[in-house]
């Protein structure tokens, strides 16, 4: 691995090695713009052809009509999306310079100064005071605090917005803030990544401050780059990470555009008619090369020269090419981008997808993808947060085998409990402090007394907030020294080590010294699994494992307590192993672990408890609604199988028994998985004919091996089943998951609020985040912000099928439209001598593209074909949608044949010229009647091209108001 | 809210009374306008003449491009025409072209309007190649249109009498007022090299030359048809009208056919019974459709709103509900 060495506070080592603090997310500079965005803009096939079609036209010899008519419409596309480039860049060019030019304090040749934030090097001594923005990451190295502890909001960062805590190192503990200015020293660094939850570095500091220890450094000790200061006077660190090398910098970056399926059709039908159009080009090019040869000299009148150039058989078929050129319609990019902006705009404007609650509305920030929302066949969705509302109660609770809160639901108001709290049952009140201490909570104390919590986890509120209750009250947390009122009684808590909670381990751990006792004590909290197969020998765990059952079964969410006192030796010695974990610069996860299993065994375990966590409004209802537009849905989630199951049941997920049959997958090894696995299929196989609701519940063990060795196995069951609950489940796996639904070319939509859906979200076509209580991390990440669950269905069925509905038609209107004037102008070169004559001159052909058949179909944005509410009573329309019925190769070739037709509804009209004398005194303007009358005979071209021109307009916008469903007025 | 809004709408649901009331109307108003077409239309008398064959006299038969070419044969030819009925004045004079491509890509560009409208263009001459200029300077007007002018000309007499060709009103106002200059004189037309079709008067102006005028509105097929003159006076039916034709134009290279065409009009136009067809077909279409759908309204009648004819019931493809 390579590593970064950073001397604190030497102005001559630093200089020039690392890059200084300027932040760019710039694109381009104003030098290279034009190149590099026309060269970017050409790099899609559309533009190449659309180039290579305006530069064949400068040719006089083969133009049909005025260059001006292709590369007026051309200038005007590429200017408006190097317009857009530019105003975004512009935008981003202007945020960076305010960042870049924010003054702030820093250490150079031992004096503080003032200096512009763009001037920050690597090593650098930097101050903040409270509530400024962090300039570039750092490593903390003082604080006002005496305990060195300083708060950070690091919303802009993760999206979470509560407060979270720094120290600064071990080394730097006791420094006076004057010496501060002095520090030398160098830290040992891991190059930089975006990993924004990892630091594994190290940190000497050189004489006098002399610690010749290494001294770790974690996430812990680091502020990040956008986070802000918050209830710190002063807070000092030393540069490590500047510029764009910051994680937020390296983890910035343009995500994957996602291609809507309609999208990925409109350009395979593009490439479809680009061949008929290359058929038709060599077709008419031999036929009228043939005329030329056979007829054409003898007309004399046309004076063919005998002797042409050599490339002389290349010009018909040339013409030709720019005569069909408009078959490919230049205008469809731009008309789909603005409407496709318009969905988005609707979406944003809706009001009935606002959260009263939050005043959230829904948001959509990808604006290209509204269709797909129309053509979801998978809906992979989270639970917690999601499905339910997030806002953990701390419900019940089993301690010693004693179940408190089973009679009236709520253990708080259960008066065994309260009384065995004032009585002073040992059990009760260890398995008190367990929820007062075995946590990461940070209580705030207003100046009026009262006390809020602030925390990751909203479990951990929740058991605090429990405690509170029960008055075991967390009134301090001081880095080390906890404050427990319990009772009006202060107790003090010396906290030794903090193990961390993983999502591998499932648990958490503190080592705290009981300063009234000077006992050294481990507290656990975890999931049942990773709690209870570690109890001491010869503890019953039967009666907790049932316990578990039993609040599972309702739904909630447990946390198994155990606790075990340690001697000193054993924790001295243990101490050395994960300190020494702590500061390893090479997989230093996995050592943590392995240092925390040695200490977390032999548990007492104390008992359970269970927080519920209610559903949110609507959800079964837009769950069935959903399910009956056709859309499978599937639930991945953290938690375990039976909540898993209970909720699923609860929310319409699968019905209840008779008619619903859940599967479980299970087992532990591989063989076990296999078989399980093949049962399953057999019985989805059987029951795939009769009216059954079948299910597969999986866990993460056995979802991982299934994977890994039965992929094909585990692929035909994910398409055979409608329905699954996948439990136990990583970040990883959810994303996992989806990309599988996504080889099996669904079409997938991946809902979630909390960072660990991310991923998935990012992974699926559509990412749907709700802007929850676990931040808004989810909502950054994803396509579609939206406030409640329920308004997933409003969001599927009326946005999303709208957005199908109308995109279909412009499509291939924009289609019709081209195709129509073209196979007029290929008819006309029958009767032209296939010599390459343009009926129409370059102003009608551009007023057609751009004028009369571009802008009025806009207004199909506004079309409803059938209204919100009859969509929303019978969801089963969506599957014409999601079968893509209304653009697929045959609605196309529809539209193919509807122009053809209509060409030759009009062909049959004017083609008849001889016939025709009649219809000119209606239609052409003339000055008097009886010259009128008297030219009656004479049909010349241009009268001949204009009546086609205002026919072909007719015909146009008459189909285009026969496609339209309600007319607004 | 600003931002949402419910725009009025109206959503016509076609149901079988409003469909076959509107196929019904569709009838009834295009029929009459049909048989009004029909019977103006037959009201019309025109006379066809083809005359490219039976001009060439009997020993050039097989080598009439010879016989057109010559500057020695004798160009003249007299046909009789015989007339069927009635014709009232005026008597519209057409001569009409067939496999002449006018619209040709070499042809149908080969002018110059700057040239043609104004004298301070006279040179001007792009895209007249290869009848741009010769060794005297510009040809005033240039280009391929110009230099192949249509020269065969009519006269005509009725036993003996002649008849006069007003060539008065037969070209539109705008081309004589605004695109062809009257400061506009022909120049080095002609003079050189191949000699095209008709040669011009210079001391006659553009704007005068109606001939030229006609011709150089270029026609769109390459059958067609432009006016010659008119005959004021009325032709009695069976009366034998001479024309004495004088057969300069060559179509005989690529077996073009040149017929004479005398007509008169009608509110529709010339002869034109496609308009009134048309009118009928579609009208009686209507009708028919509108009766059709009667039949099967009264006969099978259908419930609206009845989901059980959507598509997704019918093939319930994966779904269980």
């Amino acid at each position: 691995m390579m590593k970064r060495y950073v001397y604190i506070n030497d102005d001559e080592l630093s200089e020039d090695l690392y890059c200084v603090n300027r932040i760019s997310n710039r694109k381009y500079t104003v030098l290279n713009f034009l190149p590099k965005n026309l060269w970017e803009q050409f790099s899609r096939f559309m533009n190449q052809y659309f180039l290579l079609i305006a530069c064949l036209q400068l040719w006089p010899l083969i133009t049909p009509v005025n260059p001006a008519s292709t590369w007026g419409p051309l200038i005007l596309i590429f200017a408006v999306s190097a317009t857009k480039e530019a105003w975004d860049d512009y935008n981003r060019y202007l945020s960076d310079k305010k960042a870049n030019e924010k003054e702030v304090w820093v250490v150079k040749q031992g004096i503080k100064k003032h200096i512009q934030a763009q001037d920050i090097r690597v090593g650098d001594i930097l101050w903040l005071r409270k509530n400024d923005e962090v300039p570039c990451d750092l490593v903390l190295i003082g604080t006002s605090d005496v305990q060195g502890l300083c708060y950070v909001e690091t919303s802009a960062l993760d999206g979470e917005t509560d407060l979270k805590t720094r120290v600064i190192p071990s080394a730097c503990m006791g420094i006076d803030s004057e010496l501060l200015h002095k520090i030398k020293g160098v830290i040992e660094c891991p190059n930089p990544d975006k990993d924004i939850r990892r630091f594994d570095a190290n940190l000497r500091l050189f004489p006098p401050f002399i610690d010749n220890d290494l001294c770790p450094l974690t996430i812990k000790n680091t502020l990040l780059q956008s986070c802000y200061l918050r209830n710190t006077e002063w807070a000092c660190g030393v540069a490590v990470y500047t510029g764009n090398e910051t994680k937020l910098g390296m983890s910035r970056g343009i995500p994957e555009t996602k291609l809507t399926a309609m999208d990925a059709m409109i350009d395979k039908l593009t490439g479809a008619i680009f061949i008929f159009q290359l058929v038709v080009v060599i077709v008419l090019g031999l036929a009228g090369n043939v005329w030329k040869d056979t007829e054409a000299r003898k007309q004399w009148y046309v004076q063919y020269p005998n002797e042409g150039p050599w490339y002389e058989f290349l010009i018909i078929p040339l013409r030709f090419e720019l005569l069909c050129s408009i078959m490919i319609p230049i205008s469809i990019k731009v008309s789909l981008d603005f409407v496709k902006s318009l969905y988005a705009k609707f979406i944003d404007w809706d009001n009935e997808m606002v959260d009263v609650e939050t005043g959230t509305p829904a948001h959509a920030a990808n604006t290209a993808i509204s269709e797909d929302l129309g053509q979801v066949e998978y809906i992979l969705t989270d639970k917690t947060g999601t499905l339910t509302e997030n806002r953990m109660i701390f419900k019940r609770c089993c301690v010693s085998g004693v179940f408190y809160g089973n009679e009236n639901g709520d253990a708080l108001k259960d008066v065994e409990l309260l009384s065995a709290v004032a009585s002073g049952s040992p059990d009760v009140i260890r398995f008190l402090k367990i929820m007062a201490i075995c946590n990461t909570v940070i209580p705030i104390q207003s100046k009026s007394g009262s006390i809020s919590y602030k925390a990751q986890s909203q479990d951990e509120e929740a058991l605090v907030r429990a405690a509170a209750h029960l008055h075991m009250v967390l009134v301090n947390n001081n880095v080390n020294i906890l404050e427990i009122n319990f009772n009006g009684a202060i107790e003090h808590h010396e906290i030794l080590d903090i193990l961390e909670f993983t999502s591998d381990r499932k648990r958490m751990s503190v080592v705290v010294k009981d300063r009234g006792s000077g006992r050294i004590f481990l507290l656990s909290k975890g999931a049942d699994e990773a709690i209870l197969p570690h109890a001491r020998a010869g503890q019953q765990t039967r009666s907790f494992a049932e316990a578990v059952e039993q609040y599972a079964q309702l739904g909630l969410r447990t946390l198994c307590f155990a606790w075990r006192g340690i001697e000193e030796e054993e924790y001295q010695e243990w101490s050395l192993i994960f300190k020494e974990a702590n500061s390893t610069l090479v997989d230093r996860e996995w050592r943590v672990a392995e240092a925390c299993q040695r200490l977390e065994h032999d548990f007492e375990i104390l008992g359970v408890a269970a927080i519920e966590d209610r559903l949110q409004d609507g959800v079964p209802e837009t769950i069935e609604t959903l399910r009956k537009a056709g859309i499978n849905f599937w639930m991945l989630t953290g938690d375990k199988q039976n909540t898993a199951v209970q909720i699923a049941l609860s929310c319409n997920f699968v019905s209840p028994e008779p008619k619903g049959q859940l599967l479980l997958i299970n087992g532990k090894t591989e063989d076990e998985v296999c078989r399980s696995l093949e049962r399953v299929l057999l019985t989805m196989r059987i029951t795939e004919s009769e009216p059954k609701d079948v299910a597969f519940v999986i866990d993460g063990w056995a979802l991982e091996i299934a994977l890994k060795h039965y992929r094909k196995a585990f692929t035909e069951l994910a398409i055979l089943s409608r329905t699954a609950i996948c439990c136990r489940v990583t970040p990883s796996q959810k994303a996992q998951l989806v990309e599988l639904l996504k080889s099996c070319e669904y079409r997938t939509l991946a809902i979630g609020d909390g960072g660990n859906d991310v991923r998935m979200i990012q992974q699926a076509d559509i990412g749907v985040g709700i802007s929850g209580r676990e931040g808004l991390q989810a909502a950054r990440a994803a396509d579609y912000s939206i406030g409640k669950f329920r308004f997933l269905k409003r969001l599927i069925l009326v946005h999303g099928r709208y957005s199908y509905n109308r995109t279909a038609f412009l499509s291939q209107y924009s289609f019709y439209k081209s195709l129509l004037i073209c196979f007029i102008q290929i008819f006309f070169s029958f009767i032209s001598g296939v010599s390459g004559t343009s009926l129409f001159n370059s102003v009608s052909l551009m007023a057609y593209n751009v004028v009369y058949t571009s802008i009025p179909v806009l207004v199909s944005v506004l079309d409803k074909d059938l209204s919100e509410r009859t969509v929303m009573q019978h969801p089963q329309i969506l599957f014409y949608c999601q079968a893509g019925r209304l653009l697929n190769p045959s609605t196309f070739a529809g539209w193919f044949g509807r122009s053809l037709f209509h060409d030759r509804g009009m062909g049959w009209m004017i083609g008849i010229e001889r016939e025709f004398e009649g219809l000119y005194h209606l239609v052409l303007p003339s000055s008097t009647t009886s010259s009128c009358a008297s030219i009656g005979g004479i049909s010349s071209s241009d009268s001949f091209s204009a009546l086609s021109s205002s026919l072909i307009y007719y015909s146009t916008n008459d189909s285009f108001i026969f496609f339209v469903d309600d007319f607004r007025m | 809210m600003f931002t949402q809004q419910e725009l009025p709408a109206c959503k016509p649901i076609l149901t079988p009374p409003w469909v076959i009331t509107a196929f019904v109307s569709v009838g009834i108003i295009f029929i009459p306008i049909g048989l009004a077409s029909l019977f103006a239309s037959e009201h019309v008398v025109e006379i066809i003449d083809r005359y490219d064959k039976d001009c060439v006299p009997s020993n050039y038969t097989n080598n009439a491009l010879a016989y057109i070419q010559s500057t020695q044969t004798n160009k003249t030819c007299t046909r009789h025409l015989i007339i069927p009925e009635r014709m009232k004045s005026p008597i519209y004079v057409y001569y009409q072209l067939e496999n002449f491509y006018q619209n040709h890509r070499r042809y149908i560009k080969n002018r110059n309007d700057y040239q043609l409208r104004s004298r301070a263009y006279e040179f001007d001459v792009d895209d007249c190649d290869p009848e741009a200029k010769t060794e005297r300077g510009p040809i005033v007007p240039c280009g391929l249109i110009a230099w192949s002018l249509f020269n065969d000309t009519y006269r005509f007499s009725l036993q003996n009498e002649v008849i006069q060709v007003s060539k008065q009103d037969i070209v539109w106002k705008s081309d004589q007022n605004h695109k062809f200059g009257s400061n506009v004189y022909p120049k080095n037309f002609q003079s050189s090299g191949l000699i095209g079709g008709a040669r011009l008067n210079q001391s006659i102006p553009l704007s005068k030359q109606v001939d030229l005028i006609v011709w150089m509105r270029t026609a769109a097929l390459p059958t067609f048809r432009k006016l010659y003159g008119k005959i004021e006076v009325e032709l009695e039916a069976n009366q034998n009208l001479t024309v004495l034709i004088q057969n300069n134009y060559n179509t005989y290279s690529f077996a073009g056919k040149k017929k004479l065409v005398l007509s008169t009009t009608s509110w529709i136009g010339g002869k034109n019974d496609f308009l009134g067809i048309a009118y009928l077909a579609v009208g009686g279409l209507c009708l028919f459709v509108a009766i059709s759908f009667v039949l099967l309204y009264l006969l099978k009648p259908r419930p609206l709103e009845d989901p059980s004819y959507l598509s997704w019931n019918i093939n319930p493809a994966g779904l269980s509900n």
